[in-house]
């Protein structure tokens, strides 16, 4: 082991963190508005809404994320269409094509996730909402709702963590992110053992911390679940 | 139980790491390539390796009297599994340089390439005109300084794709800071996105970039500047090996010394490249 060469690249990796944390913040954060949209559409009760949100969460829920990744970076630039139109800008950048194949592939787990978590709600408790006179959608939205989050929690906090891990593959489209930037160092030094260590060190931190943010949310959100003391 | 298992899970790492410490006979060698850097070394569609030096490789071991097997490696990892043992040598057009001299021991060089551009023939760099045909980057002449001094200039704003950890990924960083580079794990992949538009030029040995110009002729691309070679680029391309396996060196050595001599070089060479890269 070279502790000189881990502690001489640390600076190096924790200057990829930024680039790391804006991929996993904008995946989520796009992320949970097509998760709530799909899975408000494959509840709807439209036929023709609930077969296409079921087709893309099939499709990418069934894909590995890196075929999706190559598809979306190498596949769509191949189109002299998608070159000619108006997301060229966007999608002739490395890290809008990470960020939205981070985000259709969160999405469609996320869906999922919200979709059990919605159907899991007790019908009495609508009911009880409806007899009190509320409307469906604010039913939902101060009765369903807030119970479904809950739910979802836990299996939310491993979809979160899962995209932290998920992240490390926006190096195989040229970005410089904790996992790019670990490969450029071992090109130099040829010390795999060392720099993907520390690589891994840096992802284990942020899960950590991913984990207690989720399970601090749970235990705030819980409050009748808690002993009174 | 616990620290039967931790010594039992220490034993099979050292066993993996330390598998090639004892010593050989070589008459079993094991050799990896890339099998993604055409014509030097590329894979068919149905997966069998081919190119100038699987053939190679196959006539240096019936030389040394060794059986050959040839495997394919990913280019990033090559080095650390070679050291790991994985493999006994690499044929994989790897530059003989003075970093990887750090590491790895190299064979003499059978073959040389110098390095060039690519870039789409509507391009606006298409236009612009160098002072030299090569640069050799050992001598120090104004012409050599001028031509280096004015791809900085023509490149200033662009993006250049490289392959990573190669001497051209070097000679940018080294030779040319100032212009961005983006990394790929293979040139074919620079090669796409510079057809979509994404870097403005890649940069490679000249039959790599060659290569992945004509997979792209459609589209129009074209080699660009002067042909680099030496300096920061190294000497040739040799046989990787571990430091340790000095008798191997030796046997590969002569190996292609005699290759060499006799044309087996030359005419494999013309084979694949269609022109000879041999050292004379």
């Amino acid at each position: 082991m070279d502790w000189e060469l881990m502690w001489d690249s640390l600076p190096r990796l924790l200057g990829a963190l930024p680039l790391t944390l804006t991929l996993v913040f904008a995946s989520l954060l796009f992320g949970a508005g097509v998760a709530f949209a799909t899975a408000l559409l494959r509840l709807s009760g439209n036929r023709v809404a609930e077969t296409l949100t079921a087709g893309y969460v099939f499709v990418f829920r069934g894909t590995p994320l890196l075929v999706q990744i190559f598809l979306i970076y190498y596949g769509l630039g191949q189109f002299e269409s998608v070159r000619d139109s108006v997301l060229w800008p966007m999608l002739r950048e490395p890290m809008w094509c990470a960020i939205l194949a981070l985000t259709l592939n969160t999405g469609a787990y996320t869906s999922e996730i919200l979709r059990g978590a919605i159907l899991s709600v007790p019908v009495g408790q609508v009911e009880a909402a409806r007899a009190c006179g509320m409307s469906r959608v604010l039913a939902f939205r101060r009765i369903v709702l807030p119970m479904a989050i809950r739910q979802m929690l836990p299996a939310y906090g491993n979809e979160m963590i899962l995209m932290v891990k998920a992240s490390s593959l926006a190096s195989t489209i040229t970005m410089l992110e904790i996992t790019g930037v670990s490969r450029k160092i071992i090109s130099q030094t040829y010390a795999v053992f060392e720099i993907f260590i520390l690589a891994g060190a840096i992802y284990l931190l942020l899960n950590f911390l991913a984990a207690r943010l989720i399970k601090h949310t749970e235990w705030r959100l819980t409050p009748y679940l808690r002993t009174r003391a | 139980m616990k620290k039967i298992v931790a010594a039992l899970a220490l034993g099979a790492l050292m066993a993996v790491a330390g598998g090639s410490a004892d010593a050989k006979d070589w008459k079993k060698i094991r050799i990896a390539t890339e099998g993604a850097y055409a014509p030097w070394n590329a894979t068919d569609p149905s997966g069998k390796l081919i190119g100038f030096e699987i053939d190679l490789a196959q006539d240096l071991c019936k030389r040394m009297g060794a059986e050959c097997e040839v495997v394919a490696q990913d280019w990033d990892g090559i080095i650390p599994a070679l050291q790991q043992g994985k493999y006994d040598a690499i044929m994989a057009a790897m530059s003989i340089t003075a970093e990887r001299k750090k590491v790895i021991e190299f064979s003499n060089a059978y073959g040389t390439e110098p390095s060039m551009f690519g870039i789409p023939k509507t391009s606006p760099l298409a236009a612009a005109k160098f002072g030299a045909e090569r640069v050799d980057l050992t001598k120090d002449t104004p012409e050599n300084k001028a031509a280096v001094a004015k791809l900085g200039d023509v490149l200033k704003g662009k993006t250049v794709g490289v392959q990573t950890s190669t001497i051209q990924a070097n000679f940018m960083e080294k030779l040319l800071p100032s212009v961005a580079v983006r990394t790929y794990d293979k040139l074919d992949n620079a090669g796409i996105d510079m057809a979509a538009g994404r870097v403005d030029a890649i940069f490679g040995d000249r039959s790599a970039v060659s290569a992945v110009l004509e997979a792209d002729a459609a589209k129009g691309m074209a080699l660009f500047g002067p042909a680099f070679s030496r300096g920061v680029l190294g000497d040739g391309v040799g046989v990787g090996l571990r430091k340790a396996d000095k008798d191997l060196k030796d046997k590969f050595n002569k190996a292609i010394a005699d290759a060499t001599k006799d044309g087996t070089v030359t005419k494999l060479s013309t084979k694949h490249f269609g022109y000879d890269i041999a050292i004379k």
